[in-house]
């Protein structure tokens, strides 16, 4: 069995996870801020592990690049 | 907070102001219950009192409806509970029905959603319904159940709690001032009450500095029934913008102003007229009704109740617009309240039952600040993180569907489903997730009664209620005896039997036509409810519970000590 990137809801409360993750950067400077999201992004790929999901995670993400951003 | 009243489209009615006896014969004039607030959830409050047989005097510093539409979602919740009283139908009538919310940003649509997705409710999901007329329809009809005095032009100034109990106000009126002695209170005089602010109760929480501009507008448009939110439309310079349609051809916008903005200049017409002419196109003819700047908090005092005096709606919290938590917030406070403090007034209950308006309201209230917080905190980014993660929910979200789920653009007023509280009774036996849970609010679902189509929360509600589920024909008739021998437990216990079809014939029974009520109640043959009087789950059990199960959970959800001790009389 291939498994494959879910993008149907997983997370079990989403306003919760949501507010938490805000909440985790609260006080930092933009830079911390973006250092944090990157050990996030190591992290939950680990914990992803899948070589072929991590490769539409990211062609995922990439494609919704904003263009003026 | 600016604003502009421009109405066109309503006539406000003037009630009369009548000089209090009080006043000439210059006495303390003595009343078991006083509702302080003649707005929509004092209202409610004297209705549901009326409802119970309880007569109650109102007091309200104006002499009219509220000014302006304001809190215009009525939910499917308030709308069970006014149906209570018959007044519902007629809000229902005159309301713009809807249950459908789409998202959009810039201009594309990201998704939609359905508040209601499912047959068989008596309720709509939402009406939207100008504050002015529910106010309107709630005087009328407590006027018609005669219960209720209501003083006009009586404003409570002052307010002493007595050592002796009850409570002490001096209420001011066109023709002087006199003073009441009450033996309750029910402070439903908003989020500038006089009552809270003589008793130095603060409010604690968080205040937002973001400005809103709300205005009402009238056009003829036929825009669809829905709730149309935008994030970054390109007509409001990439803030977000919602619009609502109300009765009478107005529509409700509602656009970020960010928090520079000057609330007196923002609330003049000519800076409002090109705003809404941006976002409704050059075509539309329109006119202003109603405008109004603000900045809004998300607050509570600590506790509800202060010995004699309860506080309910926005004279105990406040929220921000974004979800419909205001004033249906406020009228489930009432409908937890009433059917309390009614059987304390009756001695039917000690005063321990009052506790648990407390102990059920301010959990309510706290999920209405959080999930109100939480929206507020998503369409006002506070710092750059904040604001990408935003961007790249909503970018996502037009791709992924988890993303959507994401996307808070308010959540919507549900009824609070009371955990454990110390009225409830927990589960004996395995639900497996299915039915209202002890402290949830009763499901609805068709029935028919005698023949004829019915609704199962019709029958629910203003006493206690032992729901039985019979299962096969023949099966009805041992169920129920047992519940006619559990309603005469008490006086205002009643019960009904639900039987799956009219094969089973017992001529008391609820006939689930459509198979709903045992589907939604997790039911089968020997389930039983026990409901409290504001249709809410007090214990429940899977198969017929002894006499002294019920006996106990009724204690229990009357808040009496111990086992069947207080159900005994």
């Amino acid at each position: 069995m291939t498994e494959k990137l879910e993008t149907d809801l997983r997370i079990a409360r989403p306003d919760d996870f949501y507010e938490a993750l805000i909440e985790t950067h609260r006080g930092l400077s933009d830079e911390e801020s973006r250092q944090l999201n990157a050990r996030l992004i190591l992290i939950l790929a680990n914990q992803v592990g899948d070589m072929d999901i991590l490769t539409d995670a990211l062609r995922l993400a990439r494609g919704d690049a904003e263009p003026d951003s | 907070m600016a604003e502009v009243s421009v109405q066109q489209s309503y006539t406000y009615p003037k009630y009369p102001f009548r000089r209090p006896k009080a006043l000439d014969d210059g006495a303390v004039e003595r009343l078991p219950l006083v509702i302080v607030g003649g707005g929509v959830v004092g209202l409610s409050a004297a209705l549901e009192f009326a409802g119970l047989g309880v007569e109650t005097v109102v007091l309200d510093d104006d002499d009219t409806v509220s000014r302006g539409s304001r809190s215009i979602c009525v939910s499917k919740r308030t709308l069970e509970i006014f149906d209570r009283s018959g007044v519902a139908d007629r809000m229902v009538d005159k309301g713009v029905v809807w249950q459908r919310g789409r998202v959009y940003r810039g201009e594309r649509e990201i998704y939609n959603f359905d508040l209601l997705p499912e047959e068989g409710h008596k309720m709509p999901a939402f009406i939207n319904l100008q504050q002015y007329y529910v106010e309107e329809y709630l005087i009328d009809r407590i006027t018609e159940l005669g219960k209720t005095e209501l003083r006009w032009r009586n404003a409570v100034t002052g307010i002493e709690i007595l050592d002796a109990g009850g409570a002490l106000l001096t209420v001011e009126t066109p023709e002087g001032e006199y003073r009441i002695q009450a033996d309750h209170v029910i402070a439903a005089d908003g989020v500038r009450g006089a009552i809270r602010r003589a008793m130095g109760l603060a409010f604690t929480g968080r205040t937002f500095e973001e400005r809103f501009l709300i205005t009402d507008i009238r056009m003829t448009a036929d825009f669809p029934m829905e709730r149309r939110f935008w994030f970054e439309p390109s007509f409001h310079g990439g803030q977000s913008a919602l619009l609502h349609r109300q009765p009478d051809s107005i529509f409700r916008v509602d656009l970020q102003l960010g928090p520079d903005a000057d609330p007196v200049e923002e609330a003049k017409p000519e800076r409002v007229i090109p705003r809404i002419r941006r976002m409704i196109g050059g075509e539309l003819d329109f006119t202003l009704e109603w405008i109004s700047v603000y900045t809004f908090t998300c607050r509570r005092i600590e506790r509800f109740r202060h010995g004699p005096v309860f506080f309910v709606g926005d004279a105990a919290h406040v929220v921000s617009p974004f979800g419909a938590r205001g004033g249906n917030g406020g009228i489930q406070d009432i409908d937890n309240l009433v059917w309390k403090l009614a059987l304390v007034l009756k001695g039917e209950a000690s005063d321990a039952l009052l506790d648990s308006y407390d102990a059920e309201r301010v959990p309510a209230a706290d999920e209405n600040i959080l999930n109100s917080s939480r929206s507020t905190d998503f369409m006002t980014p506070k710092n750059q993180v904040s604001a990408d993660f935003r961007q790249a929910v909503l970018s996502l979200s037009e791709q992924v569907p988890f993303a959507r789920a994401l996307v808070n653009s308010g959540r919507l007023s549900l009824p609070h489903h009371y955990a454990a509280t110390p009225l409830t009774t927990l589960d004996r036996d395995h639900f497996e997730g299915r039915g209202p849970a002890p402290g949830s609010p009763a499901p609805d679902a068709p029935v028919a009664i005698d023949g004829e189509s019915g609704w199962l929360l019709k029958q629910l509600g203003r006493r206690f209620v032992a729901l039985c589920f019979a299962g096969g024909a023949g099966d009805g008739a041992g169920v129920a005896t047992l519940t006619k021998e559990l309603g005469r437990l008490h006086p205002f216990v009643e019960s009904f039997v639900v039987v799956p079809d009219e094969a089973v014939n017992d001529k008391d029974g609820l006939v689930d036509t459509t198979g709903l009520a045992f589907e939604r109640w997790g039911a089968a043959a020997g389930t039983v409810y026990l409901v409290r009087p504001d249709q809410h789950v007090a214990a429940r059990w899977k198969s017929p519970p002894t006499i002294d199960e019920m006996r106990s959970a009724l204690a229990r959800s009357i808040g009496a000590r111990t086992g069947s001790e207080g159900m005994a009389a």
